[in-house]
C-alpha cells in the first residue's frame, strides 16, 4: 500500500465521520429556509448525537442481546460502506475488499439489522416500521443494483473506483442511458433515506413514518448512534451519486497529495448543491400514502432497466 | 473381472454402509436408544467419510465399473466423476449435520417406529448416493425411485393426519410423473443403439430436433423433482408434513439431485447443449425464482415459508445453469464456467442454510408445538441457541456479506455482466435484465428472512404457553452448529470452494475459468476484469469498527444501562396481539404481487358479535391447471369405467381378445 493510498482512505472515513452530520444539517437548514420556517443550526445534528452520548440509556425490559448490539453493526455497516465510495479519491486500497455489489450487500446488512432491531421489542409501532423499511427495501435495493449496473456495463467492471475513474477521465460524453438512471437513483436515495416523499423525517405520526417508528424505542448511546448512521447512509448515497453521475473533480490515477487537498472543496460544493436540491424537491412533493411508495420505487426500478436497455440499444 | 479404484469403491461402500445402518434399525425397532444414540450418529459419520474422500477426488480422472448386482444379463454400472463428487460431497457434509440433529430429535411416540423410520432415513440417503454413482439408465431409475419411494414414506410419517396423507400422495404423484418423463428422455437418448448405458447415450449422435426432445423431457422430469414452477406444487405441502430432519434432508440435498440430473444430461450425456436451451433454463429459473419468493413472503406456516424459498433457490441455480448454458453455447467459456461455478455454489449454499433453518423450525416445532407463526413469537430468549444459530441461516439466505448465500449471488450477477456481449441480437438486450429479477429476488428473500426470524424469535410471545418452550439438545446444537459454521466458512473463503468447483466444471463442462492468482484471501472471478471481493477482509473491517465503536462509547461516555417497561403511550393496555402477524409483514408483498395470488378474505360485518378476519392465498396454477387436469383425469377415468363390471368372466374375455389381438398382430 503506497501513502498516498492510506492517505486517501484515512481522509475519506474520517471525512464521511465528520461530514456526514453536518450535510444533514445543511439539508435541513435548506429546507426551512425554502419553508419560510426559521432554520436551525446547520450544526445542530452534532448537538444532538453529542447530547444523546451523555444520557443513561433506557432500554425494554424483553430487549434481547440483539437489540443492543443492531446500533452498533448499523454504525459500523455504514462507516464501512463510506470506506468503498470514491468521495475523494479513486485510489482506496480496502475496494479490493468489496465492490459496487458488496457495498448494496452491506447497505442491505445495516437494514435488515434495523429492522430486526426494531422487531425485538415486540411494540405495534417496530413491526410496523420494519415491515414498511423492507418493502421500500426490496423496492430500492434492486433499483440501486440496476443503476450501478448501467455504470458497471459501461466500464465493464464492478469496481467503485474503476468507474468513477472510468466515467471522470472520458472526454465530457453525454451518456443517455446515465440520464435515466440518475432519474432512477434520485428517487432510491429519497426512499432509502427516508426523505418525503416516501417518508417524512420530521413527523412522529403513527400513519405515515417509517424509519423513525424503527428507532422508537432507542434512547441515549444507541439511539445516537443510530442518528449517526442515518447522516452517514444519506451522505454514502450523495457519494454514490457523485461517483456514477459527476465524477469530476476527484484524485485520480497518479495525481498528489495535493489533488486530495483540491478534492476537498470541489466535494463540498457538490454536497452544498445536492443539499439544496435536496431539500427543494422535498419542499415543492408532497408525501405519498404507504401503499403509493411501491408504485414510485416501481417507476425508478423502471427507470433504471430502461436506462440499462438504451444503453444496450444505442451503445451510449 | 471386478476392479474398483479407491475412491469409487470407497463412495460405494459407504452407501452400502448406509442401507446397513437402516436395516439394523430394524433389529430394535422400538428402540429409541438404539436407534438414536447409535445408529444415527453413525450415519452422520458415514457422512463425514463420504465427504473427505469425495473432497479429495474432485481433480481426479473419472472411475468407472460395473456392478455384480442387477438382473441377468442387466448388471447396474456406476461411474463417479468430478461432477458426481461434488453432489456426493454436498450429500456428505449436509447429511452429517441432519442426521446428529436428528439423533436427538426423534422421541417417543410419533407416528412410525423409530427403526422403521432409520430404515426409511438411511435408504433415503443411500438412494440419493446411488443416484450420484449410476452409469446406466437402470441403475439409476432403481436409485431415483427408491429416493422418492423411501421419502414419501418419510413424509407420510405422522400418516394418521389426512392431510398428511394427502401431501404425501400428491409428493408421490408429481415424482412419478416427472420419473416417467425421465424415463422418456432415456428412451430419447440411446439414439437406436437400444443400449442404456450411459457411456452409449454419450457416443449417440442425436439429430438437433430429437436431442431438444430429450432435453425438454429431462428437463421436465427433473424439473418436477427441483420444483420449478409450474410443478412445485407438491413441495408447500411436503415440506411441512414431513418431520424437520427429514424436510431438511429432502430441500437441502434431495432437490440438488433434479440440479445434478439436469447438469448430467445436458453436458454429459446429450455432449454440446445448444444455447436457446440455456434461455428456456433462464427463463423457468427466473420465474420460479420470483413466483417462490412472493409466495414464501405471504406465507404464515414456517415450514411451508421455508418450502417457496427453496423454490426461490432452486429457480436462481437453475438460473445460472441456464446462462452457463448460453455462454457455452456461444463460445463464451470463462464466463460459462463463471456462471456454471455460481450454479453449484448457490446449490452447496442452499444445502447448508436451508438445512439449518428447517433444523432451527423443528427445535421450535418440538418445543413449542406451534407451525403457525401467529402463535410464536419472543423465542430469542427462552431457545438461545437455536435463534442465534438460526439468525445465522437467515442472514445467509438473505444473501448478506460476509455470509455465503452472498457469494454466490456475486459471482452470478458478475457473470450476468457480461451477458450483453453474447452475440446475438435481442438476446443481448434481454440477458442482462435477467440480473434485474435475480436482483430482485434476492432482495425479497431479505424481506422473507426478516419476517421469519423476527415473528418466530423476536417481540413478545405471542401465546402463553411459549414461556414453557426450551432450548434444544446437545446432539441437536451439535447439528445446527456444524451447519452454521458450513455456511460462515464457505462464506469467507469462498477462493478455496471456487478452486475445487473450477476442476469440476472443466471436467464436465469442458469450459474452464481461467486462474487469476490472487491470494487465498481475495476473489476474482475474471482476470483483468477489476472486479474483486473479499469476506474475510470485510468481516475483519465490519467486526474492528463495530469493536472500536464499542470501545470509544464505553471510554469517552458510559455503558449505563436501565431496563423499564417499553413505552406504551401511557395507556398501560399494551399486549402481544399488538405486535404485526406474519399476515401483515405479508400484507405488502400481496398488494404489490397480488396478479400472482388468488386471495379470498373474510371480513367481519359492523353488527357481528364475535367478529372475525381471515385470509387465505392460495396458489392460482392450483386452479388454472392442476384442478382442470384433475377433472379431465376424473372425465376420462369415468369414461372408461363401464368396462370395469366386476364379472371375472368378462375380465377372462378381455384377457383371451387381447392374446389374439396380440398374436394376430405379431404373425
Amino acid at each position: 500500500m503506497k501513502p498516498i493510498e492510506i492517505l486517501t482512505q484515512g481522509l475519506e472515513l474520517l471525512a464521511a465521520l465528520a461530514a456526514a452530520p453536518l450535510f444533514l444539517g445543511w439539508v435541513n437548514q435548506c429546507r426551512a429556509w425554502l419553508q419560510n420556517r426559521r432554520a436551525p443550526s446547520v450544526w445542530l445534528p452534532y448537538r444532538g448525537i453529542r447530547k444523546l452520548f451523555h444520557k443513561d440509556a433506557v432500554i425494554a425490559e424483553n430487549a434481547s442481546p440483539l437489540f443492543r448490539a443492531a446500533p452498533y453493526i448499523v454504525f459500523g455497516a455504514m462507516l464501512v460502506a463510506a470506506g468503498i465510495i470514491p468521495s475523494m479519491g479513486t485510489r482506496l486500497p480496502f475496494t479490493i475488499a468489496a465492490d459496487a455489489i458488496a457495498l448494496v450487500g452491506l447497505l442491505a446488512t445495516a437494514r435488515v439489522f434495523q429492522s430486526l432491531a426494531a422487531m425485538d421489542i415486540g411494540t405495534a409501532f417496530g413491526t410496523l416500521g420494519a415491515r414498511r423499511e423492507m418493502m421500500v427495501g426490496f423496492l430500492a435495493e434492486p433499483a440501486l443494483l440496476m443503476v450501478i449496473f448501467v455504470a458497471s456495463i459501461i466500464s465493464a467492471t464492478t469496481a467503485l473506483p474503476a468507474i468513477a475513474e472510468n466515467l471522470a477521465t472520458q472526454t465530457l460524453g453525454l451518456y443517455p442511458s446515465l440520464a435515466f438512471t440518475a432519474i432512477a437513483f434520485t428517487l432510491i436515495l429519497l426512499a432509502e433515506n427516508a426523505r418525503i416523499p416516501i417518508d417524512n423525517p420530521a413527523t412522529h405520526l403513527e400513519l405515515t413514518m417509517i424509519h423513525e417508528a424503527m428507532v422508537l424505542e432507542y434512547s441515549a448511546r444507541h439511539l445516537a448512534l443510530m442518528e449517526w448512521a442515518t447522516s452517514l447512509k444519506l451522505f454514502n448515497y450523495a457519494c454514490i451519486g457523485f461517483a456514477l453521475f459527476l465524477p469530476w473533480g476527484i484524485s485520480t490515477g497518479t495525481g498528489g497529495p495535493l489533488s486530495l487537498v483540491a478534492s476537498i472543496p470541489v466535494l463540498a460544493a457538490k454536497l452544498t448543491v445536492t443539499g439544496a436540491v435536496l431539500a427543494f424537491i422535498e419542499t415543492i412533493s408532497a408525501k405519498l400514502r404507504v401503499f403509493r411508495a411501491p408504485e414510485f420505487l416501481a417507476i425508478a426500478f423502471m427507470l433504471a432497466v430502461l436506462g440499462l436497455l438504451v444503453h444496450l440499444l444505442l451503445g451510449a | 473381472m471386478l476392479y474398483l479404484d479407491s475412491s469409487l469403491r470407497a463412495c460405494l461402500a459407504l452407501i452400502a454402509l448406509w442401507a446397513l445402518i437402516g436395516l439394523a434399525g430394524l433389529l430394535r425397532p422400538m428402540s429409541l436408544g438404539f436407534v438414536g444414540r447409535l445408529l444415527f450418529p453413525l450415519g452422520a459419520l458415514c457422512g463425514v467419510a463420504l465427504a473427505v474422500v469425495t473432497a479429495t477426488s474432485f481433480g481426479t480422472p473419472a472411475e468407472q465399473s460395473v456392478l455384480p448386482v442387477g438382473l441377468p444379463d442387466l448388471p447396474m454400472h456406476v461411474r463417479r466423476d468430478a461432477l458426481a463428487s461434488f453432489f456426493l460431497f454436498l450429500l456428505g457434509t449436509t447429511s452429517a449435520g441432519i442426521s446428529v440433529f436428528a439423533a436427538g430429535y426423534f422421541r417417543r411416540g410419533e407416528g412410525t417406529a423409530p427403526g422403521l423410520m432409520c430404515l426409511q432415513y438411511h435408504l433415503f440417503l443411500a438412494s440419493m448416493g446411488f443416484v450420484l454413482l449410476a452409469d446406466d439408465a437402470y441403475a439409476f431409475m432403481v436409485a431415483w425411485e427408491t429416493m422418492a419411494v423411501s421419502s414419501y414414506f418419510l413424509v407420510t410419517t405422522q400418516h394418521g393426519l389426512p392431510e398428511i396423507r394427502r401431501a404425501g400422495f400428491l409428493y408421490l404423484l408429481i415424482a412419478h410423473v416427472g420419473a416417467i418423463a425421465i424415463l422418456l428422455s432415456f428412451g430419447v437418448m440411446q439414439g437406436g443403439s437400444w443400449q442404456f448405458t450411459f457411456d452409449a447415450m454419450r457416443g449417440a449422435h442425436l439429430t438437433p430436433y430429437w436431442a431438444a426432445v430429450a432435453f425438454l423431457l429431462a428437463l421436465f422430469g427433473f424439473g418436477a423433482k427441483a420444483g420449478l414452477v409450474p410443478l412445485h406444487v407438491w413441495l408447500p405441502e411436503a415440506h411441512p408434513a414431513a418431520p424437520s430432519p427429514v424436510s431438511a434432508l429432502m430441500s437441502g440435498a434431495m432437490l440438488k439431485m433434479a440440479v445434478y440430473g439436469v447438469l448430467r444430461v445436458t453436458f454429459d450425456l446429450l455432449g454440446k447443449p445448444e444455447w436457446w436451451w440455456g434461455l428456456v433454463l433462464l427463463a423457468v429459473g427466473l420465474f420460479s425464482a420470483i413466483y417462490g419468493v412472493a409466495f414464501a413472503a405471504v406465507q404464515t406456516d414456517m415450514k411451508r415459508l421455508l418450502a417457496w424459498s427453496s423454490i426461490e433457490n432452486l429457480g436462481i441455480v437453475f438460473a445460472a445453469i441456464g446462462l452457463g448454458i448460453v455462454f457455452h453455447g456461444v463460445g463464451m467459456n470463462s464466463l460459462a464456467a463463471l456462471a456454471l461455478i455460481a450454479a453449484l455454489y448457490h446449490s452447496l449454499n442452499h444445502a447448508f442454510m436451508k438445512s439449518l433453518l428447517f433444523l432451527g423450525t423443528g427445535a421450535v416445532l418440538h418445543s413449542t408445538g406451534e407451525r403457525n407463526l401467529g402463535r410464536l413469537g419472543g423465542l430469542i430468549h427462552r431457545m438461545p441457541w437455536v435463534a442465534w444459530l438460526t439468525l445465522v441461516g437467515a442472514l445467509a439466505m438473505a444473501g448478506l456479506p460476509p455470509l455465503n448465500g452472498f457469494v454466490s449471488e456475486w459471482l452470478l450477477l458478475q457473470a450476468f455482466l457480461f451477458a450483453h456481449e453474447v452475440p446475438r441480437t435481442f438476446v443481448n438486450m434481454i440477458l442482462p435484465v435477467g440480473a434485474a429479477l435475480v436482483a430482485l429476488s434476492a432482495a425479497l428473500a431479505a424481506y422473507v428472512m426478516v419476517k421469519f426470524f423476527g415473528v418466530i424469535f423476536l417481540g413478545q410471545p405471542r401465546e402463553p404457553t411459549l414461556a414453557r418452550a426450551h432450548d434444544a439438545g446437545v446432539l441437536e446444537r451439535i447439528g445446527l452448529v456444524w451447519l452454521a459454521l458450513g455456511c460462515v466458512l464457505l462464506g469467507l473463503l469462498p477462493a478455496y470452494v471456487i478452486d475445487a468447483l473450477r476442476t469440476v466444471v472443466a471436467q464436465f463442462s469442458g469450459v474452464s475459468l481461467p486462474r487469476t492468482g490472487a491470494p487465498w484471501w481475495l476473489l476474482v472471478p475474471l482476470a483483468g476484469r477489476q472486479a474483486s471481493y473479499s469476506a474475510p477482509v470485510l468481516l475483519i473491517a465490519l467486526t474492528s469498527v463495530v469493536l472500536l465503536t464499542v470501545l470509544l462509547v464505553r471510554r469517552f461516555y458510559h455503558h449505563r444501562v436501565r431496563r423499564a417497561a417499553a413505552w406504551d403511550g401511557g395507556s398501560g393496555r399494551m399486549n402481544a396481539r399488538m405486535q404485526d402477524t406474519a399476515e401483515g409483514f405479508g400484507q405488502p408483498i400481496r398488494h404489490i404481487f397480488g396478479a400472482l395470488f388468488a386471495v379470498r378474505r373474510e371480513l367481519p360485518s359492523a353488527f357481528d358479535s364475535a367478529p372475525r378476519y381471515r385470509v387465505v392465498v392460495s396458489d392460482r396454477i392450483w386452479q388454472w391447471l392442476y384442478v382442470p387436469l384433475g377433472t379431465l383425469v376424473q372425465r376420462t377415468a369415468d369414461t372408461f369405467a363401464w368396462v370395469q363390471q366386476g364379472r371375472i368372466s368378462t375380465y377372462l374375455t378381455y384377457s383371451f381378445t387381447t392374446l389374439v389381438v396380440l398374436l394376430a398382430l405379431m404373425l
